[in-house]
């Protein structure tokens, strides 16, 4: 099937392959060239949480490859009215091809995926995973250093409801990775993802200081302290803003090394990192859109040719 | 054999040996037993044993355990052993044994899983990831569930 609920859905070689795929479909995602993969498909974005990138570069993707859309927002429709996720499922099962779903509940993409036949792609539930999002960042990763295997990657900030990097740590590991989780105490990797990567034999090291990881690191992944995730105020205010990036920080940084961040971002990569050779995260986003191209033909068995012209 | 005069044999029903020390009265709530209306039950908690050190037993009356009671036994009593007593003989001898998929035996502990909305028709599901020692996540959301928790939320 072409569900990909967690990274787990994916084999290594599989990874590979999209990435490659992805790869050559760049011109495509530019609009540079025009070739309809996908004309005739139809793809529900189904989102019954906020998104901007993650919504609108698989918009792009489908429309780019010659394909349909159609876009739900669980705000003034009959979710409003108490309508569960199986039942507003069955009718997407009728509608679409493929489907991408966001939800604010974890579990939500496997349950969609478990209640329809078409493909599904887990475009983020809860602080569970963003297999998609995981897969861009991997392609950003390839991009700065022309391979997955082996690099040390910092992972900063909220790694607690952070599904973007839930995902990706578990598909680092399975290139090698060393990798590095700083985070407050209070925002700490759940222990059973850290149970898992060690499970898979990595280098796990975690710590409250991101000045001391600089030097050593190959990616330094920030991401945002989610105050939307928080129980309540009081618990946010005591680790806002507490990690920071700015250009005079990574002086001292291996120059290849990529710093990436999901966006948006709130204050923790500064304006100055912009511009130095080291900021991915604007090419990251538009990663999205090769990657998600690239995505939706697997799911639904189309292959991309080998030349892209 | 002696601990098992402790209480007088059964007529028919089923003997439940081997549960961890201590761990009785969760067996009890875990086979769902309505202490208020059931049948006769006894229990004998912390005896020597072999195979243990020491174990509780478990003789329920005029009850026959299924294969869907012996996947939840298998949560909290793994080494247990089962006797089907029928006219005061073992007719039938049983293991329980964890399966990897857990359909509908509890519910996930997490308050943000999707499967809380209780309107939602499919299943609840557990996944048994590790045996020793023992490690379950909810099928969907991947949730670590406590065993305690999962007594707690048993079908």
């Amino acid at each position: 099937m072409g569900d990909v609920v967690t990274m787990d859905d994916l084999t290594n070689d599989e990874i590979i392959e999209i990435l490659d795929s992805a790869e050559r479909l760049v011109p495509v995602a530019k609009g540079e060239v025009n070739l309809p993969l996908l004309e005739g498909k139809v793809l529900a974005n189904m989102f019954f949480e906020n998104s901007t990138r993650t919504r609108m570069s698989f918009e792009t993707a489908m429309k780019r490859l010659g394909g349909a859309v159609l876009n739900f927002s669980s705000i003034g429709t009959s979710v409003a009215k108490g309508e569960t996720l199986y039942d507003t499922m069955q009718m997407i099962d009728g509608y679409a091809d493929v489907a991408a779903i966001r939800h604010p509940r974890q579990g939500a993409a496997q349950y969609s995926a478990d209640a329809v036949e078409i493909p599904i792609l887990n475009a983020g539930d809860g602080a569970g995973n963003h297999p998609t999002q995981t897969m861009l960042d991997l392609f950003t990763i390839r991009q700065a250093h022309g391979s997955l295997e082996g690099l040390n990657v910092v992972l900063v900030g909220d790694l607690r409801y952070g599904r973007t990097v839930h995902s990706l740590s578990h598909a680092l590991v399975r290139f090698g990775a060393s990798l590095t989780l700083v985070s407050p105490t209070t925002l700490r990797m759940p222990d059973e993802i850290v149970s898992d990567l060690r499970s898979h034999g990595a280098e796990v090291t975690e710590t409250e200081s991101l000045k001391d990881q600089i030097a050593h690191a190959d990616v330094i992944y920030m991401t945002r302290i989610q105050k939307e995730r928080f129980p309540d105020e009081d618990e946010y205010a005591k680790v806002a803003g507490i990690y920071k990036l700015g250009a005079s920080d990574l002086s001292g940084a291996k120059k290849a090394m990529a710093v990436m961040h999901p966006l948006p971002r709130v204050d923790e990569i500064a304006p100055s990192v912009d511009s130095t050779v080291h900021a991915r995260y604007f090419q990251q986003a538009f990663n999205g859109v090769p990657t998600r191209m690239a995505l939706l033909c697997r799911s639904l068995g189309v292959k991309v040719p080998k030349k892209v012209k | 054999m002696t601990e098992m005069r402790r209480v007088t044999a059964i007529r028919n029903g089923t003997v439940v040996d081997h549960i961890p020390s201590g761990h009785a009265m969760q067996v009890i709530r875990i086979l769902r037993i309505d202490t208020a209306r059931a049948t006769p039950v006894s229990l004998v908690m912390n005896v020597p044993s072999d195979k243990l050190g020491r174990k509780d037993v478990l003789k329920i009356e005029d009850r026959e355990l299924n294969q869907e009671d012996l996947d939840r036994l298998a949560l909290i009593a793994p080494e247990a052993s089962i006797a089907i007593i029928r006219n005061h003989a073992v007719a039938e001898k049983m293991r329980v044994e964890l399966a990897d998929d857990l359909v509908n035996i509890a519910r996930c502990s997490f308050s943000n899983c999707i499967t809380k909305n209780n309107r939602e028709p499919l299943p609840q599901r557990m996944r048994v990831v590790a045996h020793g020692p023992l490690e379950v996540r909810c099928y969907y959301c991947g949730r670590g569930q406590e065993i305690d928790e999962l007594i707690e939320n048993i079908i």
